[in-house]
């Protein structure tokens, strides 16, 4: 017979208020194999744990049920109690009489039976339960950091600094990311690449830093504390060991007019190039569908000619090299890492007004030309027109015809806080850049004048306001309220048709440049990574984090982590904080040499698994493995599923799908289930 | 191919050249024409802005009629009467409750089956046989495409092309061998609905659209509905008076051609077979020019 | 009026109810009034109808000419980031005053509805010499355009007596059955004028 204690807990009034607590410890008194049965005001308290310790030794107590709060609050404290009594801590369950009940009803004489039964359901449960001990894992104290943007090169120092050894992936040539673009940084105007270059060269030269650039992540294997990464490294064609960052091969490369996408599409490079002089690493790489040379063989390859003797062509970068570096045989090459732990920080992209998108439900703007009216750019581009290393010098110069725009126009919410057309949330941070390039336009051409139209202003950081308002009253710059219902080309102008929705004024403005503030939408590719990670990503492709308030760091899957503006649109000082934020989270998993967790996990009978592997494709988590059944000689008998216990998360999907029925949830058994419906 | 024709009220009417220019189009172009016997009136513009289920009521019961008939498309040549019969046959779609009341008030057995088009996107699918059947290419004839409201808009009802950015007009024009202009007026709303009962706003917006095309270099207008080509040719002379708008006056006259003329002149159809002498704004140096390139007299 | 007054019906709900759009939804962007080639003309703009639908102030958008020099061109619709569809959001709104209050109705829009549907109620076709007669005859604009018949008439584009269709008693049952209302004989728009503002 078993021994089982029940504890009523009053919280105060929060319980007592509604339900009789004293009648529910009453009649469970009576309840088979209860031994003991008790109300208490408050018992999460030293007293009231101490009267549970007290109780179990007194009546030799082998179960403890604690009808109190949700499991949420204070099951880790009872269970402790409970241990520190010698009982193992999974034969203390709770029942949660607060939210479940007191909370929610009003009739005192209901509300006390409810509580009643839901304990008597929760004490045949314990009776079926097993004493059982945490998983402990052995942990890599590694750390993988995937995109070297701002979050990335935050997260891989801080890591890094504090003794873990980081593997940092990025997969253009050269770590930075959208940072390294900008001009001046809003609200203080700090030079962006002048704060920014010194932490790439940090990373570059940190002994605990792996920086694989020009590279993807292929393969995520493992689970926390052990993940085994593949990671593709690019053909650079460049060997980053022999090369000597002295350029000459950019000088002789003969095709110069490529768009660079550093300066967004406004400037140009080679087809052997590095994307800006500050570059980490400051290797060359060959961009193949421009190289003379590649595109050479490709063509030989698809004529399926025999290879006549030829003269191969170009390769004047190989003839200027003096190291030898250029190595155009070289192939993408996939090299493995281990890990404990990963902190995804990929960023964002800038939607795109054209024509065509790449998801249904965006349509891009036709009123706005679909991107096709010339001076009518975006802010990235804006940025570069700026930046002092931009392809103008930083003189502001506008794309069409090289002329200093007198009138610009900047648009907001382009794509933005537009569920017909773009996406339904808000940027973030467009405001804030809106207001800096208004700003920056004024200190380069004094006489200028400025039209914003904006929605609302969104400036809620620090020093935020103030800064938008200098902005707005900047001599020569207009805020009108309002979107701009059309754009098109006039001559050498840009018309922008609009109204300022405070005065119902119309405006038909005649621009020489347009600036959009289009939306932050997550980065190319973010859905295949992660699904690699087996981590959720919304309807808009932004990651996931495991609470919204409470975890905002952490997501779903144990041991992956977020930085930045792979979760939504993030400025850069939140970006960073982030990132700090996720390097400490990191921190606290990889300073333990084992990982203990909890031991709620699915147990396949491998007596009776029939090795259909429906639990395989039920299981969002990759945590079912093939276990091979041998005889004695080592014959192989059948194979069967095994779930390994660190991957798994307990969610019992498995054990739904499980045809045989022979896959259990420690800690939630058929037989636990089933006897407290029937207690009800 | 034989296809349903619902004429409108218009092509009996003002719009006559539309319909003989239509015809003798269709005829070189093998396209046969099936009246709907007996079709009435589809209620524009006054039904829909009055009472939502006579707009309804008024064109599915022309639908009804062709769905008798076995028809599976209709054309409609004027861009009102086929955003009508669009917009019946696309809230019939997606509203029950609705089209059981039209139901009742229809009192004809109706499936809602026959699908609505228009004279671009019919001459679209026939580019291959323009192309094919030029006889006479109008080469170097600078047009600006006008499609006004109807035909693109609202999009989720009709269906037809971008209503922003269409291409359409453009690609029917550049079969005939005539040069598509870049302009920006193209799907500006001309005021057709106001053309009764306010000259003033008509006048207004038909400057802005004329201004636009004549900024563009274009020596025609080619349209596809009456209205938008009753405002434009019809009301030019008053549009070009207008000291208001610094209009010019008679020497910026710009003949309106409906698209189904301009096809028909490259087919070599006689320009009196396509009504080219009803407009109010002659087109007669238009013709002169034109045939004069090609080494012929304006019949 | 109040528009915190909770027993009445919301404007925006009545108007939903009607077209199955939600003016509600409306963010005030300003897209439709400045895309509207009426914006020019109308005292209250697209937008601002919007918002006062959402304060439910009926009788400021119903005692103003404004949503009849709406010309549903649809531009507004084509361009809302909330799919408000504002043309829609009009058309009740019209509907609304013919239905409750035609007497709103400014004269001259009055008078061409009104001649337009007579046309077909008699007709089953609009006939435009007949439309335009009875326009002016409802509208008292008898002098305008009266320059313009002849040049019809030379073009071949007047036709002087009108065609009527055999399913002439289908379209007029259709009519009825809709409770068509703008008014359709002359003798009721003569009427009307009399008692005009």
């Amino acid at each position: 017979m078993a021994r089982i204690g029940v504890f009523v807990c009053h919280c105060g009034e929060n319980i007592a208020r509604t339900v009789d607590c004293a009648r529910v410890a009453e009649a469970l008194a009576d309840h088979p194999g209860v031994e003991f049965s008790t109300d208490y005001k408050y018992m999460c308290s030293d007293p009231g744990q101490s009267l549970i310790k007290q109780s179990m030794k007194e009546h030799r107590l082998d179960g403890v049920v604690v009808a109190s709060c949700s499991p949420h609050m204070h099951e880790k404290t009872f269970r402790k109690a409970v241990s520190a009594a010698g009982l193992n801590p999974f034969k203390c369950e709770m029942t949660n009489i607060r939210e479940h009940c007191s909370w929610i009803h009003e009739d005192r004489a209901a509300a006390t039976e409810k509580s009643t039964d839901l304990v008597r359901a929760t004490v045949e449960r314990v009776k079926y339960n097993q004493a059982l001990s945490p998983i402990t894992i052995p942990i890599t104290p590694r750390a993988l950091v995937i995109g070297g943007g701002i979050a990335g090169i935050q997260a891989a120092l801080d890591i890094a600094d504090a003794g873990r050894e980081v593997v940092l992936v990025e997969k253009e040539p050269s770590i930075g990311g959208h940072m390294s673009q900008l001009s001046e940084t809003f609200p203080t105007m700090d030079c962006s690449q002048c704060i920014l270059t010194p932490r790439m060269v940090d990373v570059a030269q940190h002994p605990r830093i792996t920086l694989h650039s020009f590279s993807e992540v292929d393969a995520v294997d493992g689970y926390i504390g052990n993940f085994d990464i593949t990671i593709r490294k690019k053909a650079r064609r460049v060997d980053e060991d022999l090369c000597n960052s002295c350029g000459a091969c950019m000088q002789a490369c003969p095709t110069r007019k490529i768009p660079s996408e550093f300066d967004a599409g406004l400037g140009t490079r080679t087809s052997i190039y590095v994307p800006f002089p500050q570059a980490v690493p400051n290797v060359p790489v060959i961009d193949e569908p421009n190289c003379l040379y590649l595109k050479s063989l490709a063509r030989r390859r698809k004529s399926k000619k025999p290879a006549r003797s030829r003269k191969p062509v170009c390769q004047r970068c190989v003839k200027a090299c003096g190291p030898k570096a250029i190595d155009f045989q070289q192939e993408d090459r996939l090299v493995t890492e281990k890990v404990g732990a990963i902190v995804v920080a990929t960023g964002y992209r800038l939607y795109d007004i054209g024509r065509e998108q790449d998801e249904p439900g965006i349509s891009g703007y036709g009123e706005y030309g679909y991107g096709k009216v010339p001076d009518v750019i975006d802010g990235l581009q804006f940025e570069r027109l700026m930046s002092a290393s931009g392809p103008t010098g930083g003189e502001l110069r506008r794309p069409s015809d090289g002329k200093v725009p007198r009138h610009v126009v900047f648009l907001q919410c382009i794509g933005s806080r537009d569920p017909a057309k773009g996406m339904e949330y808000c940027s973030g941070i467009c405001c804030m850049y809106t207001a800096k390039h208004v700003l920056l336009f004024k200190h380069k051409v004094h006489n200028g004048r400025a039209t914003v139209f904006y929605m609302d202003i969104r400036a809620a950081g620090k020093g935020y306001d103030p800064f938008t308002r200098q902005a707005m009253e900047e001599p020569g710059v207009q805020y009108l309220r309002g979107r701009a219902s059309e754009l098109y080309r006039d001559g050498d102008v840009v018309r922008v048709l609009g109204v300022d929705t405070l005065s119902q004024e119309a405006v038909d403005i005649k621009a020489d440049l347009v600036v959009l503030a289009t939306a932050i939408r997550p980065q190319k590719g973010i859905q295949d990574l992660t699904r690699k990670l087996s981590v959720s990503v919304d309807h808009h492709g932004f990651m996931n984090e495991a609470h919204p308030k409470l975890r905002p760091v952490e997501t779903a899957t144990a041991g992956v982590f977020l930085a930045g503006a792979c979760q939504a649109p993030r400025d850069i000082p939140d970006t960073v904080a982030m990132a700090s934020a996720a390097s400490s989270k990191v921190l606290a998993l990889l300073s333990r040499d084992e990982l203990e967790r909890e031991p709620q996990v699915a147990l396949v009978d491998t007596a009776n698994c029939s090795g259909c592997f429906h639990c395989e494709r039920a299981c969002h988590y990759g945590a079912i493995e093939h276990e091979e059944i041998k005889d004695g000689q080592g014959r192989l008998i059948r194979v069967v599923a095994r779930v390994n216990p660190g991957v798994c998360q307990g969610c019992g999907s498995c054990v739904a799908a499980c045809l045989s029925n022979c896959i259990e949830l420690q800690g939630y058994t058929d037989d636990q289930i089933f006897a407290s419906i029937q207690a009800i | 191919m034989n296809i349903g024709y619902y004429p409108g009220c218009s092509v009996h009417a003002t719009a006559r050249e539309y319909e003989e220019s239509l015809k003798a189009v269709a005829s070189v172009l093998d396209l046969g024409l099936d009246e709907i016997p007996d079709w009435s009136c589809c209620g524009a513009s006054s039904a829909h802005a009055t009472n939502h289920l006579l707009g309804v009521a008024l064109p599915a019961r022309n639908l009804a009629l062709a769905e008798a008939e076995e028809m599976t498309r209709v054309l409609a040549p004027c861009a009102a009467c086929y955003g009508r019969l669009s917009n019946a046959r696309f809230e019939l779609g997606r509203d029950q409750a609705l089209a059981r009341e039209v139901g009742v008030v229809l009192r004809r057995p109706f499936r809602n089956s026959v699908q609505v088009v228009n004279v671009v996107e019919i001459l679209q699918e026939l580019l291959p046989r323009i192309s094919q059947r030029t006889v006479r290419p109008l080469a170097g004839l600078k047009v600006a495409s006008y499609y006004g409201c109807l035909l693109v808009r609202p999009s989720k009802v009709t269906g037809f092309d971008d209503p922003e950015a269409p291409t359409s007009m453009e690609q029917v024009v550049d079969a005939t061998g005539a040069v598509s202009l870049q302009w920006n007026k193209r799907t500006t709303c001309c005021g057709a609905g106001l053309s009764l009962s306010r000259l003033g706003s008509v006048v207004r917006l038909g400057h802005a659209i004329l201004n636009d095309a004549r900024a563009s270099g274009a020596r025609a207008v080619v349209v596809a509905c009456p209205m938008c080509h009753s405002n434009l040719d019809f009301r030019q002379a008053a549009i070009n008076r207008s000291r208001q708008h610094g209009a010019p006056g008679r020497a910026g006259e710009l003949p309106i051609l409906y698209i189904t003329q301009l096809v028909g002149l490259a087919l070599g159809i006689a320009p009196s077979k396509l009504g080219l002498q009803r407009h109010f704004v002659s087109t007669r140096p238009l013709l002169e020019r034109l045939l004069e390139q090609q080494g012929m007299e304006v019949a | 009026m109040d528009p915190t007054d909770e027993q009445r019906p919301i404007l925006a709900s009545q108007v939903l109810e009607r077209v199955g759009r939600d003016p509600a939804r409306c963010y005030q962007c300003g897209k439709c009034t400045a895309g509207c080639p009426m914006s020019a003309e109308m005292p209250i703009k697209v937008g601002q109808i919007m918002r006062l639908v959402q304060l439910d102030r009926r009788e400021r958008i119903f005692r103003d000419s404004s949503i009849w020099l709406c010309l549903t061109c649809e531009t507004c619709s084509a361009r809302c980031p909330m799919d408000c569809e504002p043309a829609t959001v009009l058309d009740a709104l019209r509907e609304m005053v013919v239905q409750r209050d035609p007497a709103l109705l400014p004269v001259r829009i009055r008078a061409m509805h009104q001649a337009f549907l007579a046309q077909i109620r008699k007709n089953g076709r609009v006939f435009e010499m007949g439309l335009v007669m009875g326009y002016k005859v409802r509208s008292g604009a008898l002098m305008d355009d009266m320059t313009t018949a002849p040049g019809l008439y030379a073009r071949g584009k007047l036709a002087l007596t009108p065609r009527k269709l055999r399913g002439i008693a289908d379209v007029q049952r259709i009519f009825n059955a809709c409770g068509a209302q703008v008014g359709s004989g002359v003798a009721d728009s003569l009427r009307y004028l009399g008692s005009r503002r």
